[in-house]
């Protein structure tokens, strides 16, 4: 296997899924990029973050489109192309201009096939860049997908490395259902084993990251990373701590979850999502009422604080949970006893 | 000409502080110590300038991505600008919006803005209050070729021609939104067309020539402020530097550039038509320049010196109650 970047990781499975498959298209502002320039190129950008690069030389205009600064329209028309024939993957840069085009996600895309009757399908993938840590201020360092794995009809995956993220974009490309795609801006440049060829990392199953028998820590996306890394301190002070990621928030693996709390009786959620009505609430819910005679100890939650996110750099470092809040957590966890 | 020497000599130092401080950043930048995106404005001073020379503190602004123009032309603060680019408590924003979201409401500049296109929807309310306040302000939006694209901008304009409001779009036409030039993006090739359709006057001219841009901001201002309703200007323009700092800028060539800081620079520009008008000789404008490179020169070090905000900012200026 050949150690490949979160980024080409992407990169690759667009491209293995278009050779494969006629009908999928790309779609974004500057997939492509550099259209009428003065230096004549055809494709100098593949997208802000070249995550598409290389895809238009091969593809051709006729699969690989540039769009014009457009959310509504274009993220509006995956879902007119899904149902007639197409299997777009959109590009909307950042999650954060979402916003511009919630209505032809929320209204639309999430509830076409229920509304109908089940008479449609909406093959479609939109991917997003997410999260804090670029100093990149509160319009494009938000996580937003708490509000995606709300709406009924849509899947929702979050790669938190370069192994699920080309496994679960190829699932999400042959998924017959909208699949809202997840990218770490912080993650992209990192490294892991990835092979080859096309393989599915499924959608719904969550990977046990680190298995151990004292408490469960379930962290998704990036915060992966943050729970392995105070994992490993806590190792040293004798607290052996399993690690859920999810892979995917909707469907959520709680079999995988709930599995794990009956095992530990004790479970930390990691989310970088703001803290009211996210990942770790809605994961601490599902321990309360289906595990709650296995429970030990309170349930933690490890969230930023409800703010906005900051741009000045110790401002948004405090924002942000760390792996040293993780293992704070978790020892508290440890410690509690039930008349203290 | 019809403006006064002191007109053109406050125009001038605009335009000169605007690109003293772009410059400054672009060379600050590739140090690695200021944080975060940063798009510059150098090359498109004239716009910001004359839009702005007809705008008192009563009148508001919403800039875009690129808007140290827009903040200086509007009379912000450049130590607090540079302050806040630089992530510090001293900035006009504390600290905690950066280059992107400076915003200073005292001098009617509602901000910075990283949402493309979402400025228009701001000024269609900041007129819609000079209007039921009777303030005789007007309200300014600033947006791009790639951002007049955007589904707000025409909703804006709609509203702001059916409520008749006191609103100027003022688009920015630099060739590129990012990567893509507009030659391509633009269905019509003119965003000046589109003013029709919304039934307000449109105007378009070369956004390098100062005196262009004052001409016709000056016919849409007095329309707006007589209570006749919004107008559109197209100004021609080009960004000097990448779409970010750190842009390859493969899309174009190096030529480009060239050619544009050689043949149509606007502060070059300025430059001739006063000096041969014989307004302002060379010596009272190199003495702004000098003056505006000492000024940004300090606002770099007072920046890089300030202090960071304290950790209890993180949780303050939420809601009106804390
Ligand atoms: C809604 C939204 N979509 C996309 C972006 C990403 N983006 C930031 S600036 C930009 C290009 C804007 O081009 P233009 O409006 O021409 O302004 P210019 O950068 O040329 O000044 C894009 C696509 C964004 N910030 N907001
Ligand atoms: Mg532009």
């Amino acid at each position: 296997m050949v150690s490949k970047s979160f980024r080409a990781a992407i990169n690759e499975a667009l491209k293995l899924e278009m050779r494969r498959d006629k009908t999928i298209i790309v779609l974004g502002e500057d997939v492509a990029g550099g259209r009428g320039g003065s230096a004549n190129v055809e494709e100098a950008w593949g997208g802000p973050f070249g995550m598409t690069r290389g895809l238009y030389k091969e593809f051709g205009p006729t699969r690989v489109l540039d769009t014009p600064i457009t959310e509504s329209a274009f993220v509006g028309a995956t879902a007119g192309a899904a149902m007639t024939g197409l299997r777009p993957v959109a590009e909307v840069m950042f999650v954060d201009f979402t916003g511009v085009c919630f209505d032809q996600i929320m209204n639309q895309i999430a509830k076409i096939r229920y509304m109908f009757g089940g008479k449609a399908k909406l093959p479609l993938v939109i991917r997003m860049l997410y999260g804090a840590g670029y100093r990149a201020g509160a319009q494009h360092s938000q996580c937003l997908y708490p509000i995606y794995t709300h709406l009924p009809g849509l899947k929702v995956a979050i790669p938190s490395n370069p192994y699920d993220a080309k496994g679960l974009l190829i699932a999400a490309i042959r998924d017959d259902d909208p699949v809202l795609f997840f990218e770490h801006k912080a993650i992209l440049g990192m490294k892991g084993e990835v092979p080859d060829e096309a393989y599915e990392v499924p959608l719904g199953k969550a990977n046990i990251v680190r298995a151990g028998k004292d408490v469960t820590v379930v962290a998704i996306g990036r915060m992966v990373h943050m729970a392995e890394k105070a994992a490993a301190a806590l190792a040293k002070e004798g607290i052996d701590c399993e690690v859920i990621d999810p892979r995917t928030t909707s469907p959520l693996d709680t079999a995988a979850i709930l599995a794990s709390v009956r095992k530990t009786g004790r479970l930390v959620a990691v989310d970088e999502a703001y803290p009211r009505c996210n990942m770790a609430t809605d994961i601490s819910a599902l321990a309360a009422q289906e595990a709650f005679s296995s429970l030990r100890a309170p349930v933690r939650m490890v969230s930023p604080p409800h703010v906005p996110v900051p741009f000045a750099a110790p401002l948004e470092d405090l924002y942000i949970p760390n792996a040293d809040k993780v293992a704070e957590a978790v020892r508290a966890t440890v410690k509690y006893t039930p008349s203290s | 000409m019809q403006q006064s020497r002191d007109e053109l000599l406050k125009a001038y130092r605009v335009m000169s502080r605007i690109r003293e401080f772009d410059e400054r950043l672009h060379v600050e930048f590739a140090t690695g110590e200021i944080p975060g995106f940063v798009h510059l404005y150098a090359g498109e001073e004239a716009v910001a300038a004359g839009i702005c020379a007809h705008l008192t503190t009563r009148d508001h602004i919403a800039s875009t991505h690129r808007g140290h123009g827009h903040c200086i032309a509007k009379d912000c603060d450049v130590n607090g600008m540079m302050a806040e680019i630089y992530g510090k408590e001293a900035g006009l924003c504390g600290g905690k919006g950066g280059s992107m979201h400076i915003a200073d409401l005292d001098k009617g500049m509602m901000g910075a803005n990283g949402i493309v296109g979402a400025g228009t929807a701001l000024v269609c309310g900041a007129a819609l209050s000079a209007k039921t306040l009777g303030t005789g302000g007007v309200a300014v939006a600033f947006t791009g070729d790639g951002g007049s694209n955007q589904g707000t901008v025409f909703e804006a304009m709609n509203l702001a021609s059916v409520w008749s409001l006191p609103a100027i779009f003022v688009f920015e036409n630099n060739g590129y939104g990012e990567a893509t030039a507009s030659e391509w993006a633009l269905a019509g090739g003119d965003i000046v067309r589109r003013a029709h359709a919304f039934a307000m006057p449109g105007h378009q001219v070369d956004g390098n020539d100062y005196f262009a841009v004052w001409d016709v901001m000056r016919q849409a201002t007095e329309r707006a402020r007589a209570g006749q309703g919004p107008s559109l200007i197209e100004c021609k323009t080009k960004r000097y530097y990448g779409h970010f700092e750190g842009d390859t800028q493969n899309y174009r060539a190096k030529e480009e550039i060239e050619t544009l800081r050689a043949e149509k620079d606007c502060l070059k520009h300025f430059r001739a038509r006063v000096s041969e008008a014989g307004l302002i000789d060379a010596g009272a404008m190199d003495a702004i320049d000098a003056e505006a490179k000492a000024e940004v020169d300090a606002a770099v070090k007072a920046a890089k010196a300030a202090p960071t905000p304290p950790a209890s900012a993180l949780m303050t200026d939420v809601y009106a109650s804390y």
